[in-house]
């Protein structure tokens, strides 16, 4: 009897002790979003702090001069501009077809007992620090390189019109195509295991339904999955772009280290990352203010980049009636 | 769907954060590299700390161990580059300080900070020429300025041909490699180039870094080195060390008295000798474009940094012990390192220099 007297009482002190428990944990949930929001605007704003006696002196020229000297004093971002953009462009016109096709043959062709094995090696690949990428780029890519691919490209593609001019050079090895392509390898696994994995969430009845009209796989895919997916798709594709443009180590051995302007993919060049990790031991004053400045210039060039990719998202999202 | 989006789009904001804080990442790393080892020399007196030079590393090292097997007394150095070794000594994070750039007199003053040379090394052209024996090769500084502004472009040019009668050069072009990272090595090298050719002096100038009007950057003195085995018909600048271990073709340099010398230490030293430190103000002298008859033209000297009047007395008496230990014992282990130790003539002023700048 006593017990149906007591219980109205238990539930009230359970719903104040789990208000006050939800309220705390909300606050601790907030507090780790605030966490990456103030570590985010820290993080660039430290950066624009220290570059500011460059911006003061250079203004709106430091985004579009070429000019990077400093024993002048006179700096300009645009080759390490240009150079990070084209490598990752470079990276991702090689990776995105070679993702599609990983993630392609892992969900609908390969044999069951293979899917694992290469699945699990393409997410190891993307394990390996980046240096052992820049080593091999540097001892084994850039041989072969130089003595093959480079001679052969200007031989045949640079003879064209308009486009030969990105072609030609001397056969070093070093530069942005072979930056590119090393880069090409390390998002490889990214896009491809972004991709594989929602992939398999497309329902299969669509795509036996598609199966059942006799359409081919690749019409399955290209013409179902591939529009099923495609918003996730160009998530994990701009999950790599944001790797290519920051990534450091590696570019810096195989990109040649040159702060000059040059049309040509076989030329040395530099990026934003790799000037940075090059130049910051050793700079003073003036020169790691322009090189505090880069960093916040690369932040923005990555910032630009997503928000094209949410612009997309949402543009295609409004397309699909969502 | 709007999940798998709405985790994309997570995804995404990681990536954009970590991007963003890879460059922030290195600058608080490069900047308080010495602090923490600094409040641990407070508690353990015996211990002196330094940072600058990464020329001078493998020698102080060497010189730290063996000293902290004779007396106990540990010295950490931290191979952080010249312009962070002078931040870090002026902001008074690090007992020493070490750069390949001797400051000016007048800088020094407005710090507080006193100046010698420790020790004494040389930086030497080296080539990939298939055929074409070490130091068969002979340059000149002019020569080589011009192969680094892009005027002299292929390896049979008139100019070197003229220097190097007998040699089979081939029609290769050249590519001329520099370092990529700012470099005390680099220093001494544009800085010579700049006594030779005023032209360099207008276009390049001299610095740890300078405006490279071409060729390609390798990332320290081991990268250029990587570089030149690699590619024919390259030619880099390294130290003797990294000459030596990799087997590399070096060439033969006229000094300023007009003699043809190889990169030696004997060489080293001699261009050592000849600079003039009597005259040089709290040694402000970059001993490249030495006088001597036998001096290697572009030979590097590293510079110690210390407070005049220091905070902690004990921990820059230790520092100084420290160094007159090793200029006066230490040539063996320089030796073994492809360095050359100061001059006895150069010890003795540098010791007189102590007495009256440290107080």
């Amino acid at each position: 009897m006593s017990a149906t007297i007591l219980t109205p009482a238990l539930p009230a002190s359970r719903d104040v002790r789990d208000a006050r428990n939800d309220r705390i944990f909300r606050w601790l949930l907030a507090a780790t979003a605030m966490f990456v929001l103030f570590a985010l605007a820290g993080a660039a704003l430290s950066m624009l702090w220290g570059g500011r006696s460059v911006l003061q002196q250079e203004g709106l020229h430091f985004f579009t001069s070429t000019a990077w000297d400093p024993v002048q004093d006179k700096y300009g971002a645009l080759v390490p501009i240009y150079g990070t953009l084209v490598t990752a462009i470079i990276a991702m016109v090689i990776a995105i077809p070679v993702s599609f096709g990983i993630a392609f043959f892992l969900t609908e062709v390969a044999p069951r007992q293979l899917r694992t094995p290469i699945g699990v090696a393409i997410e190891l690949l993307a394990g390996i620090p980046s240096i052992i990428y820049g080593m091999w780029g540097f001892f084994v890519l850039m041989p072969v390189m130089a003595n093959h691919v480079i001679p052969w490209l200007g031989d045949h593609l640079g003879t064209w019109p308009v486009i030969g001019a990105l072609f030609q050079g001397p056969p070093i090895g070093a530069g942005m195509l072979t930056a590119g392509f090393v880069l090409s390898i390390m998002v490889v696994p990214f896009i491809s295991s972004v991709m594989r994995d929602v992939f398999l969430t497309v329902p299969t009845r669509l795509k036996e339904s598609a199966y059942a009209l006799g359409a081919t796989r690749w019409e399955v895919n290209w013409n179902i999955v591939l529009p099923y997916t495609r918003s996730a798709v160009i998530g994990g594709i701009f999950l790599g772009l944001g790797r290519a443009l920051g990534e450091t180590m590696a570019v810096a051995f195989v990109i040649g280290n040159s702060v000059v302007f040059t049309k040509s993919l076989l030329e040395p060049s530099t990026t934003i990352a790799a000037l940075i990790a090059n130049d910051f031991g050793e700079a003073t004053e003036q020169y790691r203010s322009a090189l505090l400045l880069l960093g916040f210039v690369l932040f923005i060039v990555t910032f630009v980049v997503l928000a094209i990719a949410r612009l997309m998202l949402a543009r295609l999202d409004r397309r699909e009636g969502r | 769907m709007n999940t798998l989006l709405r985790s994309t789009a997570v995804a995404l904001a990681i990536t954009a954060a970590l991007a963003a804080c890879k460059p922030q990442a290195t600058s608080p790393a490069a900047g308080t590299a010495g602090a923490p080892t600094a409040t641990a020399g407070d508690k353990v007196a015996a211990q002196v700390t330094g940072a600058g030079s990464s020329f001078i590393y493998p020698l102080v090292s060497k010189w730290s161990a063996d000293y902290a097997a004779k007396t106990g007394a540990k010295i950490n150095y931290q191979s952080i580059g010249s312009g962070g070794g002078i931040a870090q000594v002026k902001a008074g994070t690090v007992v020493f300080g070490a750069t390949d750039k001797p400051l000016a007199s007048d800088e020094l003053a407005a710090n507080d900070l006193g100046q010698f040379p420790a020790a004494i090394g040389g930086v030497v052209p080296v080539v990939n020429l298939p055929g074409i024996e070490g130091g068969k090769l002979r340059l000149t500084g002019p020569v080589l300025a011009d192969i680094y502004l892009g005027k002299i472009t292929a390896w049979n040019d008139p100019a070197i041909a003229a220097l190097n009668p007998g040699v089979a050069l081939p029609a290769d072009k050249i590519s001329s490699v520099h370092r990529s990272d700012g470099s005390g090595t680099t220093f001494n090298f544009t800085n010579y180039l700049s006594k030779v050719s005023p032209e360099w002096k207008a276009k390049g100038g001299e610095g740890t870094t300078v405006n490279w009007t071409g060729g390609l950057g390798g990332k320290g003195n081991e990268g250029v080195a990587a570089y030149v085995k690699q590619i024919k018909g390259s030619i880099g600048y390294v130290e003797l060390a990294y000459a030596m271990q990799n087997n590399m073709t070096y060439a033969s340099m006229q000094n300023a008295a007009g003699a043809w010398v190889q990169p030696t230490l004997d060489s080293f030293a001699a261009a050592a000798a000849s600079a003039d430190w009597k005259n040089a103000k709290d040694f402000n002298l970059v001993i490249t474009n030495a006088p001597g008859q036998d001096a290697w033209p572009i030979t590097a000297s590293t510079f110690i940094l210390l407070h005049r009047s220091a905070k902690d007395a004990a921990q820059r008496q230790a520092a100084l012990d420290y160094f007159k230990w090793a200029l006066e014992n230490g040539q063996a282990q320089a030796k073994a390192l492809d360095y050359v130790a100061l001059p006895p003539e150069l010890v003795q002023q540098i010791e007189a220099y102590w007495g009256t700048t440290f107080k």
